[in-house]
């Protein structure tokens, strides 16, 4: 089948609609409030980087993506560091309740935050971890782990045990085989695993948003802050939007060539 | 493949048995304790047992917003399956083209939930969006904050442009792993496009649209901070899903007894599909 014309056609033009909600938004980002408000224009008339000179002077803005980077690298190492001997079990081992584990795992991605909304402000308050970066990292283990468990159990199905047998003949102790041997062959899902916990924990708003006041305070919360007396500062709303999507693309840039296979969870 | 029993496997399971039984379980059985007691304050609660079950089942106002939930998720399968899979087919196999396909499609996915509720909210104004200045330009009279229908449609296009490149992903990656044989095959044979669609890559995209259906549902049916930046809710309570119905029971007026039983209540709907869903995947998993 060879890629016709049409096709190519249809693409761009879904592409091109995909995108230009997102061009609006950065055309935005370098107007000036007057311009915004004083009539339509396709590009910026007045080009200015005064909306993001607002946001890299203020300390209350810019912390606002430090706490943000923060608890996603948090999150994104306690994700891993359970997720990966729990995958290797999953792949490799019978044992008692295995499939009903799986399952309570897997039905955790599946509860809504908002359920757990109360309760979580109820237990990190109590044990004082309210308002801190790891009280968020930890909330988001609960969809997170879950997740790269099961994305990592499929690229580690896909290893054939023989590779574990011969390491085993060959002398190597299991925490050794585990580091040297396996984990350098399933490189690209962990990977994955590990941009996944990246994209849920820095896409999720509504429970970083409950556990946090002042200290840990990400920037989808800030960015409420807009809206002051005489309305909306839609130039700021939009450079600091502009600037929640960078680290996203520069984290997919990365892992471009093993997307498809981690969305399909190992799967394919 | 086939599996070593080994019970001290359970140790390598330990460490995410801890976490997630600590971020799970134990907030878990709170909203459990709250659902079953009428608490005025702290050390005056009263046991009530089923009360706030029965009364949540009969309040119209849930009824309203489960209703409305369904209504939102069965449109949003509706509308990006379909879609993804024809924007899968559409996409180049491989070279530079294909990488910046797939880099371009996953940008929507990475951008924060309050941001892209941002973006359409800018978007979508009659007076500084360009989709709404072109709306009512061509004649339409096009509110989103004012109409419900404008509303319903603003939110479900919002969700169609966030999600749909996940669904094309994914049968992305399921097309990438049919054999070329299949295709020469299916040319010898002179099948013509549909044929090819219905008998070869349909059936071998199953496993992955079983997982893009489920992941879907339950994302949908979990929605909360787009609509809530978008509308808030409005006009009226007509965008407000079941997550807002909740969030506003529980923290909004702090109604703990009968917001954990409407918890409760979510979470076994959503963990029934997720079952259904699961079942159906190991299932495919076997047949393999």
């Amino acid at each position: 089948m060879n890629y016709s014309r049409s096709k190519g056609m249809g693409m761009t033009l879904f592409i091109v609609l995909l995108l230009t909600p997102i061009y609006w938004l950065l055309n935005m980002s370098f107007k000036t409030n007057q311009e915004i408000l004083g009539g339509l224009t396709l590009w910026p008339q007045n080009f200015t980087l005064a909306n993001y000179a607002v946001i890299f002077s203020d300390s209350s803005w810019y912390s606002g993506y430090i706490n943000s980077m923060i608890y996603v690298s948090m999150n994104m190492t306690i994700t891993l560091l359970v997720a990966l001997p729990a995958a290797y079990a999953f792949s490799r081992y019978k044992f008692v309740g295995d499939k009903h584990l799986f399952f309570w795992l897997l039905s955790n991605r599946m509860a809504p935050p908002a359920v757990f909304l109360l309760p979580f402000f109820q237990l990190y308050s109590s044990i004082g971890l309210f308002d801190t970066h790891i009280a968020v990292a930890l909330a988001h283990c609960l969809f997170n782990v879950p997740l790269a468990v099961w994305i990592l159990e499929g690229f580690m199905s896909g290893v054939p045990r023989e590779y574990d047998e011969m390491a085993y003949i060959d002398g190597y102790s299991f925490p050794k085989f585990f580091v040297k041997i396996f984990l350098p062959m399933i490189r690209s899902g962990i990977g994955v695993a590990a941009f996944f916990a990246f994209m849920f924990s820095w896409v999720e708003l509504l429970l970083a948003r409950t556990l946090t006041s002042v200290d840990a305070q990400p920037i989808g919360a800030i960015m409420t802050r807009t809206i002051g007396a005489s309305g909306i500062d839609w130039g700021v709303l939009a450079a600091a939007g502009v600037l929640t999507i960078i680290p996203g693309v520069l984290v997919v840039w990365f892992v471009r060539n093993h997307i498809a296979k981690g969305f399909a969870l190992g799967r394919v | 493949m086939n599996k070593v029993p080994n019970n001290r496997a359970w140790w390598l399971v330990l460490p995410v048995f801890i976490l997630v039984a600590f971020s799970a379980l134990i907030p878990l059985m709170t909203v459990v304790n709250y659902s079953v007691q009428d608490i005025f304050g702290p050390g005056n609660a009263y046991y009530v047992g089923t009360e706030w079950f029965k009364e949540v089942l009969n309040d119209e106002r849930l009824q309203d917003s489960l209703l409305r939930q369904f209504a939102f998720s069965g449109a949003v399968l509706a509308i990006q399956i379909p879609l993804g899979i024809s924007v899968a087919l559409m996409m180049p196999k491989s070279g530079i083209k294909a990488s910046l396909c797939l880099i371009l499609l996953a940008i929507p996915l990475l951008i924060p939930w309050n941001v892209v509720g941002t973006i359409w909210q800018i978007f979508g104004r009659g007076d500084i969006g360009l989709f709404g200045w072109g709306l009512n330009a061509l004649g339409l009279d096009y509110n989103y904050t004012g109409n419900t229908v404008d509303a319903w449609l603003t939110v479900l296009l919002m969700d169609v442009w966030h999600w749909t490149p996940l669904v094309a992903l994914l049968c992305y990656s399921g097309l990438r792993a049919i054999p070329e044989a299949f295709y020469q095959a299916a040319e010898i044979d002179r099948a013509s496009r549909w044929a090819v669609f219905r008998y070869i890559q349909l059936p071998r995209l199953k496993s992955v649209l079983v997982i893009a259906v489920l992941l879907r549902f339950m994302d949908s049916f979990m929605i909360y901070t787009e609509p809530f930046v978008l509308t808030g809710g409005g006009p009226g309570s007509s965008t407000t899903f079941l997550s807002q119905t909740l969030t506003t029971m529980a923290i909004g007026q702090f109604d703990i007894g009968r917001a954990a039983a409407f918890s409760l209540i979510y979470f076994l709907i959503v963990l029934l599909v997720s079952w259904l869903f699961f079942t159906a995947i190991t299932h495919l998993d076997k047949e393999k």
